[in-house]
């Protein structure tokens, strides 16, 4: 295991320490007790407060999306393992300006029941707390028999989205209602070239052959839908896009957000690659990408790889998108 | 015949040793299936655990359970920390100001935790989940305590009961969880979850059935 560490252990309180000194301006990190990083002007009265969370090693998702516009917390797990209720608990009430808190929970078990167990806690302490589960990963199969859908990288687009329309003094029953029309609208696949390393687990996750890849991975080296030889970027692009595509489903006329997001470990020029390719396969169904989202913003460590998330986007959305966002990850407007 | 509020300290302890002895039995079973943490992850909340007990030693059983509970939920993480932590608040809801269990007693307290689980978790019998060793073991508990079974003889049919469904669920697919994904690839491993709650409650029928100075 190479990496800039100290001490495997170490590496969350570190970061978060890292983040404290890097960002005074947008964030207060919390670390006395149960961890979590608010925004540094929060709570803000009248403003539904919206939260997130998760394991760590997907960064900048969700510590690097507090800020104005955006998440008014985010807690971390250890990595790849989901927070716990007290740091849920904590934040809430941290954010809680008088008009509610917006738990989004990526769909992991873990992070489901962490989060229904921080909202009961808030609301015996009689805060308002509303919950959406995102489940946008079309490579699992949504069943009875799974625990369902993954939260991937629409994760990132409602987070923009919901914080813009909170920041804007929506009451919480809106905000939470255009959080889970943003999970309804969006979709996506990854894929990994390598594989990650968990820093206290010192070896990779999986083992993936030199000339092989795995089409459907998750965010934490879950296995995907197939493994197979190593393909163009052009056929990789059409090898995530078409059960994307397929899924909601896109059509002509539609206009969509496109989001090309890196692993961790793929540089930006091969994210372009992709991004080229799937205008071309947006163009050729007629759909029409209005916005896009390019880099490393929902990751899996060091893991090569990308992931491809479209989201169908209405008027509202494209407003919302466009609204001012101040935050280490996403900031434009502002 | 009781179980004191000694005896219940006992357990807990008793089960943090067998956690901190299973800790990489339990991480191996999670790598089949899971994400390699169960072991770890136990061994971190109960070890927390030990720390807090002696906080709450001279209070009642039920705040002693809800506080177990509370600790679980704040260290274990993952789905085992609000699984176990539920568990145990559940216990403590059921037990609130007592000193001592009768056989009842604990048999509601059990039916508390159990329903407590299965609310949490939503997992039905058959989704390879700890729910597959915990409502066997309750049912043996009943049905033992139905036939006017000596409270001994209870615990011991609930742990066998649990070991069954425990084993039960080595060929199964899993259907909830992080093991839900792999399919029909969950098939052939015995779920780590069904085998911390054997253990939790071997180390019961250990604790309080063959020891007895800690029964009276």
């Amino acid at each position: 295991m190479k990496k800039l560490i100290n001490k495997p252990e170490d590496v969350v309180a570190e970061e978060l320490q890292g983040i404290a000194q890097a960002h005074p301006d947008l964030v207060r990190v919390s670390m006395d007790g149960p961890f979590y990083i608010v925004r540094a002007d929060a709570p803000v009265q009248g403003k539904v407060g919206v939260i997130s969370g998760g394991g760590s090693g997907h960064e900048p998702m969700h510590g690097g999306f507090v800020g104005v516009g955006m998440l008014d917390a985010a807690c971390p797990g250890a990595v790849f393992t989901s927070p716990t209720p007290d740091q849920m608990l904590e934040a809430t009430k941290a954010v809680n300006g008088g008009a509610g808190v917006l738990h989004i929970v990526k769909n992991y078990t873990g992070d489901v029941l962490n989060f229904e167990m921080a909202a009961d806690l808030a609301r015996a302490e009689g805060i308002t707390v509303e919950a959406v589960v995102i489940d946008d990963d079309v490579a699992v199969k949504d069943s009875l028999y799974t625990a369902g859908r993954r939260g991937v990288g629409a994760t990132v687009l409602a987070e923009k989205i919901t914080g813009a329309a909170a920041e804007q003094r929506r009451p919480l029953a809106e905000v939470a209602e255009i959080c889970r029309q943003v999970n309804a609208n969006g979709r996506s696949m990854g894929m990994a070239l390598t594989s990650c390393t968990v820093p206290h687990a010192g070896k990779p996750t999986f083992e993936l052959g030199e000339n092989e890849m795995e089409i459907g991975i998750g965010i934490h080296g879950e296995p995907g839908r197939t493994r197979m030889p190593l393909k163009t970027a052009a056929e990789i692009t059409e090898l995530l896009a078409t059960p994307i595509l397929d899924d909601l489903p896109f059509k002509s006329g539609d206009e969509v957000l496109a989001f090309v997001n890196g692993m961790g470990g793929t540089p930006l020029i091969e994210l372009y690659v992709v991004y080229n390719e799937l205008a071309k396969i947006c163009k050729g169904r007629g759909i029409k990408i209005a916005r896009n989202l390019i880099g490393p913003y929902i990751t899996s460590l060091e893991m090569a790889g990308c992931s491809i998330t479209l989201l169908k986007l209405n008027d509202e959305f494209t407003r919302l998108w466009d609204a001012p966002v101040k935050t280490a990850g996403l900031r434009w407007g502002l | 015949m009781t179980i004191s509020r000694d005896a219940v300290v006992d357990w807990i302890k008793a089960f943090a040793d067998v956690i901190a002895v299973n800790k990489d039995y339990l991480t191996e079973l999670d790598a089949a299936i899971g994400d390699a943490d169960h072991g770890a992850n136990m061994h971190r909340g109960f070890q927390a655990v030990l720390t807090k007990l002696p906080t709450v030693a001279d209070k009642d059983i039920g705040t002693l359970f809800k506080t177990v509970g509370m600790t679980l939920v704040s260290t274990v993480g993952g789905a085992a920390g609000p699984l176990y932590g539920t568990f145990f608040i559940q216990l403590g809801s059921a037990t609130t100001g007592k000193l001592e269990l009768t056989m009842a007693d604990w048999q509601a307290a059990l039916e508390a935790g159990v329903n407590g689980v299965v609310m949490r978790g939503k997992a039905n019998p058959g989704d390879k989940t700890m729910v597959d060793a915990l409502i066997p073991a309750l049912g043996a508990f009943k049905a033992a305590s139905a036939s006017n079974a000596a409270l001994p003889a209870a615990l011991r049919d609930a742990a066998q009961a649990a070991e069954q469904g425990m084993l039960a669920t080595t060929p199964w697919v899993a259907r909830k969880g992080r093991a839900s994904y792999l399919g029909e690839r969950s098939a052939g491993h015995q779920d780590p979850g069904a085998t911390s709650s054997h253990l939790l409650l071997k180390a019961a029928a250990d604790t309080w059935a063959d020891n007895s100075g800690n029964v009276g």
